[in-house]
């Protein structure tokens, strides 16, 4: 294979190969098939995000039919930054969750995760309604798999609960995509912005695919499952499910609503989305604060940081929309490396309680130095990814005379600031007597560390992943 | 009125039936039900759709993805199964664990 297609095609095909062999091979190869494959996945994004940032945008017409027939793949800044963001983070996740499990959990969960980033790989490059869909699904069903790999009871429920709120989320995507055919005979992203007219069809078709893709998000009020999901499934894979998968539907939505919906939508819909993710910002973090376990604390947080994401739609200038995505990419690093930590401390102490983390600072030096940078990003102290977004979407409310958002942003902060240091106030303490803390591999307490500094790195030298997503922006 | 506006008229409603069925209920089976009678729903549209035009050939597009959706469902609902015969055995051995061990509660 040459040319454009190789480029866009190895990522989607090595994670898939990967799966397939390490399913095949016996309990030994698998990690060494793993490893093979996500090294060579990491190479083709590399080589990718490369190509996109000197050459610009991507496009392939998979099968050699184009639009409106067939499939169309695109790579451009936001996607290529995407990818890379999944490739990074999520290799540092599986790192971490070697020998989490049992044995047969781990040959299991490294396959499935396999499948997972091919299925996200394919869903950042699709420039296709459908195809979108197809994607998600896959995710989803993966992501599923994941969350009951444990087969015990918490995360059957977990994984049962989440499919349940996740398939009325895509159906209800799927039918504003039939409803969009319907209208315009295009299921193509760029044909469709070309076509797509304000009418109660559209309307119906974006309220459908947005509320589809909130609940999968998911924005406040359809947060409802997040937080027992997140608690019911094993520590790794909440740490996927929070940094990546659900960035996923995410960046679906961001697509269809920047590309296709905003030009003919009244601002209103998008001022209303804000108030819901302001609303969300807000009661997150509350409940975050007012949580006793801590992984509950880690998973609220994810429901108020999801918020900020949505102030984009109401203020929608070019600097929001390099905001909420900077915000994605460093929540991506950030919230995982707090949840891979979360799962080291219950590995090491089994204690689930918030305070039960007293005097593990002096034990778990690198683990907790995670979760305080990871803690800082989240917060939005510079120098951080996440300071750089919330600066982005500070100006951007600035420059659109819509200073409330701004105040949501400060209030926020304020609030993530109280739970972050709830967390870590009580690991300085010295350690109560009686307490037994099992070692943890020094790999396992580098690899939230990596995460939390890559969540630093990108507040430090934030010209390169904005200069990747200006390739081919919208407007 | 055209046949087809009857069909997707039905689908919409299919779909919304479906959504209130899985709000709703509690049970396991039936919210996975309610989420296949919403599916068929969307389904249902889609069909309608390719027969827009009454005069010529149905459009094969939405039929393609309706194939598609049917594979789709058709895994999402075995997993959902699965998922749910599992977790009732796990209770089902719970329950019997802890009417006879002396631990077991």
């Amino acid at each position: 294979m040459t040319g454009t297609f190789a480029l866009m095609a190895w990522p989607v095909i090595l994670p898939l190969l990967g799966a397939v062999l390490a399913l095949l091979v016996g309990r030994d190869g698998v990690r060494w098939v793993a490893g093979v494959a996500s090294v060579a996945t990491l190479t083709a994004v590399v080589v990718l995000v490369w190509k996109v940032a000197t050459d610009g945008v991507l496009h392939q017409d998979l099968g050699g039919w184009g639009a409106p027939l067939g499939i169309a793949w695109r790579a451009d800044g936001l996607a290529a930054l995407m990818l890379l963001t999944v490739a990074l983070v999520g290799s540092l996740i599986s790192v971490n969750a070697l020998d989490h499990f049992g044995s047969r959990e781990d040959r299991e969960f490294l396959p499935l995760w396999l499948f997972v980033w091919c299925a996200l790989n394919a869903l950042m490059l699709s420039a296709d309604a459908f195809n979108l869909y197809v994607t998600l699904e896959l995710t989803t069903l993966g992501a599923v798999s994941l969350i009951v790999v444990r087969r015990d009871l918490p995360g059957l429920e977990a994984g049962l609960r989440y499919l349940l709120f996740a398939l009325p989320g895509s159906l209800c995507y799927l039918l504003g995509i039939a409803l969009l055919y319907g209208a315009y005979a295009a299921l193509d992203v760029g044909l469709l912005a070309q076509r797509v007219q304000p009418g109660p069809v559209t309307w119906v078709a974006a309220g459908l695919v947005t509320v589809g893709l909130c609940l999968k998000t998911p924005l406040f009020p359809l947060h409802v499952w997040l937080p027992p999901t997140y608690t019911g499934a094993p520590t790794p894979v909440t740490a996927l499910l929070s940094a990546l998968i659900s960035k996923g539907s995410y960046y679906v939505l961001f697509r269809l609503w920047l590309e296709v919906f905003s030009p003919v939508l009244d601002a209103e819909v998008g001022q209303f989305l804000g108030v819901l993710g302001a609303a969300a910002v807000l009661w997150g973090a509350l409940l975050a604060l007012s949580q006793s376990k801590l992984k509950r604390v880690v998973a609220y947080s994810s429901v108020s940081q999801i918020g900020y994401m949505f102030l984009l739609f109401p203020m929608a200038t070019r600097g929001a929309q390099a905001g909420a995505i900077y915000l994605v990419v460093s929540h991506a690093a950030a919230k995982a490396s707090m949840f891979v930590a979360v799962g080291n401390i219950h590995q090491a102490v089994g204690i689930t309680d918030l305070g039960g983390v007293q005097g593990l600072a002096h034990r778990m030096p690198f683990t907790f130095l995670a979760m305080a940078l990871g803690g800082i990003s989240l917060i939005g102290i510079p120098p951080s990814g996440g300071f750089i977004a919330k600066w982005l979407l500070l100006n951007a409310s600035v420059e659109t005379h819509q200073w409330w958002w701004g105040g949501v942003l400060l209030v926020g902060s304020l609030l993530a600031a109280a739970y972050v240091f709830r967390i870590l106030r009580g690991s300085f303490l010295p350690l109560p007597p009686g307490v037994e803390v099992r070692s943890i591999p020094l790999g396992k307490e580098l690899a939230p560390l990596a995460l939390a500094l890559l969540a630093l790195v990108l507040g430090l030298v934030p010209w390169f992943p904005l200069g990747l997503l200006s390739v081919g922006m919208a407007r | 009125m055209n046949p087809w506006v009857l069909y997707a008229l039905s689908g919409m409603v299919m779909f919304s039936v479906g959504l209130v069925g899985l709000f709703t209920h509690q049970h396991v089976v039936k919210r996975i039900l309610a989420a296949n009678i919403m599916g068929s729903g969307v389904l249902l549209v889609l069909v309608a759709l390719a027969r827009r035009v009454p005069s010529g050939p149905p459009d094969p597009v939405p039929h393609a993805l309706v194939l598609t959706g049917i594979v789709v469902s058709v895994s999402s609902t075995a997993l959902g199964v699965a998922l749910a015969r599992r977790i009732s055995r796990l209770k089902s051995m719970d329950a019997a664990s802890s009417r006879t061990g002396p631990e077991g509660s």
